[in-house]
């Protein structure tokens, strides 16, 4: 028999090739006892696919609520160059009020398309502004692009219809009233004669006192030939800051103020902040909720294996041994977790987004970030609640784990 | 010096109503080579003494020597490194691991050995070519009979080839036939230089040692050399 040492000292601790070894004891055990690792996995899989499923649908909710956002009312303004003081188009309701202009050039309107953003540029809406008499009163004439007109102005709702040939006019509200204008009754102006082919229900805005004519129409009215008093821009700000296209725009229009109206893009931005606010906080309990089933799933896995820990610890496994099993396990479990639960969250998204978005929003493709992010994530929580019933195992008494004995 | 030297050992146990004495000051030597049998009424300590011996089971009071190291004075992780090099347990029931097979139970105890995969499976054949079991390796504990569980019990507690074997019950779940060949084994084994100690409530079993103690209320009440069955019993091997 060969001989041992008589000294304490001489006792070797465990080095080298263990790793590789409590793996395969881990990996067996999951592997024979399918069904307990089935439930090891689905809390951590519910908890990671919901994340996926919240983070993908949100993003692709806020990318269309941005878009409408964006399309909804202009959120650049540019103006001709001023030194004065001025009252702005996007300002207060008032009526019958006449200002001069320095005019910008319908060249302009193609230089915006020319920006580096150009993709990011939803609607142009050039509009020239002039006073006239209509019935002895003094109003204030636009001339507008009726089609960027009305898709900008979403909130516009039309009686009657949008003006379609020249001499005809859309009105506001609360010109109606004071001209005693209805649908399809004419006025005159300038020496032309214009017929009222559609009445805009009451906005709380200056256009219910306008009179809205084309804009063709309104340069040869007023003698204005291809001038422009200002332009409204729809940005489509999601993936471009705002104040660039602010920027690029400035250079191409070197004639003109060109301005973000902040109060647009700051609601716009407190809608989209509160949704992924919501969104993760929502996050955070779900995973939450997982941790607690994977704590609650491997305390009760380690109580089920106590003679086999006590076992481990007899034939001289050290407490850190039985701490890499149950953590290797831990692992393995999580790691396959977090990548069944993107690919579910992937699916769910996938069906959900074009319900919840117009026109499909965002298209959902295979994001490897948010794949690594999600394995990540699912580790960490399979560890970070494994290591309390891990290192309960590793502490066991062998002899009350026995009992045998 | 004895291989293991055990003095005045004393082991307690909180009850429900009282603290309960398992050992009860005994003092015990085994000498390298010697077989054990250790024999006693139920509740006598013997279990206990065996833990005890093991590493498994601090004494409130006493030491533990194995080949000179005070077993208890080393820290729970040393210990563990004692009990992997110094002693093969062999369990009451077996307490084989149900998901691993045959050959994967004979080397679990290496498997925080510095030995390689190959050098593992080398060992784990031989002991288990040893034990008969060599056509059963990646057979399940629950494909086996109670003898071959016992076998594989007994090849997991050899295979790192410790100086000291301690067996509780070893033929408690057994037939006589299957029980005569195991404890055959186990005295080959004794005659081949291990130290066997087993605990036993079998006087047939007594009679493969070559020394018996008796226990009683926690004390030695008895300790004398017995004689080996002769050579050619019969072996299930």
């Amino acid at each position: 028999m060969k001989s041992r040492s008589t000294s304490k000292s001489q006792l070797s601790g465990s080095e080298g090739y263990e790793i590789l070894r409590l793996q395969d004891i881990s990996i067996g055990n999951l592997r024979r006892r399918k069904v307990k690792m089935i439930l090891l996995i689905l809390g951590p899989v519910i908890a990671v696919s919901t994340v996926v499923t919240l983070v993908t649908v949100s993003r692709a909710m806020n990318a269309d609520i941005a878009t409408k956002l964006d399309e909804f009312g202009a959120n650049i303004l540019i103006v001709p160059k001023s030194d004065d003081l001025s009252l702005t188009y996007g300002g207060m309701s008032v009526s019958g009020v006449s200002f001069d202009t320095r005019d910008l050039h319908e060249d302009d309107v193609g230089q915006i398309r020319t920006i580096k953003n150009r993709e990011n540029i939803s609607i142009i809406a050039p509009k020239l502004l002039n006073a006239a008499k209509v019935q002895k009163r003094d109003v204030l004439v636009v001339g507008v692009d009726f089609e960027s007109e009305v898709r900008l102005k979403k909130w516009w709702s039309i009686v009657g219809k949008k003006p379609e040939t020249n001499h005809e006019a859309l009105i506001g509200a609360e010109a109606t009233n004071k001209l005693q204008l209805g649908l399809n009754q004419t006025f005159d102006t300038n020496g032309e004669t214009f017929t009222v082919a559609g009445i805009l229900e009451p906005t709380g805005s200056q256009d219910d006192g306008i009179i809205f004519i084309g804009l063709k129409e309104a340069q040869r009215l007023f003698g204005k030939k291809d001038q422009i008093s200002l332009i409204e821009l729809a940005a489509l700000c999601y993936d471009c800051p705002i104040e660039e296209i602010v920027r690029q725009t400035s250079e191409k229009l070197p004639r003109a103020k060109v301005m973000a109206i902040r109060q647009t893009i700051e609601s716009k931005m407190e809608a989209m902040h509160r949704f992924e606010h919501f969104s993760l906080g929502i996050s955070i309990v779900v995973l939450f909720v997982g941790a607690l089933i994977v704590f609650t799933n491997m305390t009760a896995s380690v109580n089920e294996r106590t003679r086999e820990i006590g076992v481990f610890r007899a034939i001289g496994f050290r407490q850190t041994h039985i701490m890499k099993i149950i953590l290797t396990e831990a692992l393995i479990t999580s790691f396959v977790a977090g990548v069944t639960g993107y690919f579910i969250g992937f699916a769910v998204s996938r069906l959900v987004t074009p319900v919840l978005t117009s026109n499909g929003g965002l298209a959902i493709t295979i994001n490897y970030m948010l794949l690594c992010f999600s394995i990540g994530l699912a580790v960490f929580v399979g560890l970070a609640s494994s290591i309390y019933p891990a290192f309960k195992a590793s502490r066991l008494d062998p002899t009350v784990a026995l009992r045998a004995l | 010096m004895s291989l293991i030297v055990a003095e005045h050992l004393c082991k307690e146990y909180n009850g429900s109503a009282e603290k309960v004495a398992a050992l009860n000051g005994m003092s015990v030597e085994i000498d390298q080579g010697e077989f054990i049998a250790v024999m006693g009424p139920s509740g006598s300590g013997k279990s206990t003494l065996l833990s005890v011996l093991g590493g498994l089971n601090h004494p409130t009071a006493g030491k533990v020597l194995v080949d000179e190291i005070d077993i208890y004075s080393l820290s729970t992780e040393r210990l563990a490194d004692f009990r992997r090099e110094y002693l093969g347990f062999v369990f009451q029931s077996f307490q084989l691991i149900p998901y691993l097979t045959v050959v994967e139970n004979v080397m679990l105890p290496l498997a925080v050995s510095q030995h390689s995969n190959r050098q593992q499976m080398d060992m784990a054949t031989v002991i288990l070519n040893r034990v008969g079991l060599e056509k059963k390796l990646k057979r399940l504990p629950d494909e086996l009979s109670g003898g071959e569980q016992e076998r594989v019990a007994i090849a997991r507690a050899l295979v790192n080839q410790p100086p000291i074997i301690l067996a509780d019950e070893p033929t408690g779940n057994l037939d006589s036939f299957t029980s005569a060949g195991i404890m055959q084994l186990l005295q080959t084994l004794n005659r081949e230089g291990h130290t066997v100690v087993i605990v036993t409530h079998n006087p047939v079993n007594v009679s493969y040692s070559n020394r018996c103690i008796e226990l009683r209320d926690g004390k030695l009440a008895h300790s004398e050399l017995e004689q080996a069955p002769p050579t050619g019993s019969q072996s299930v091997i």
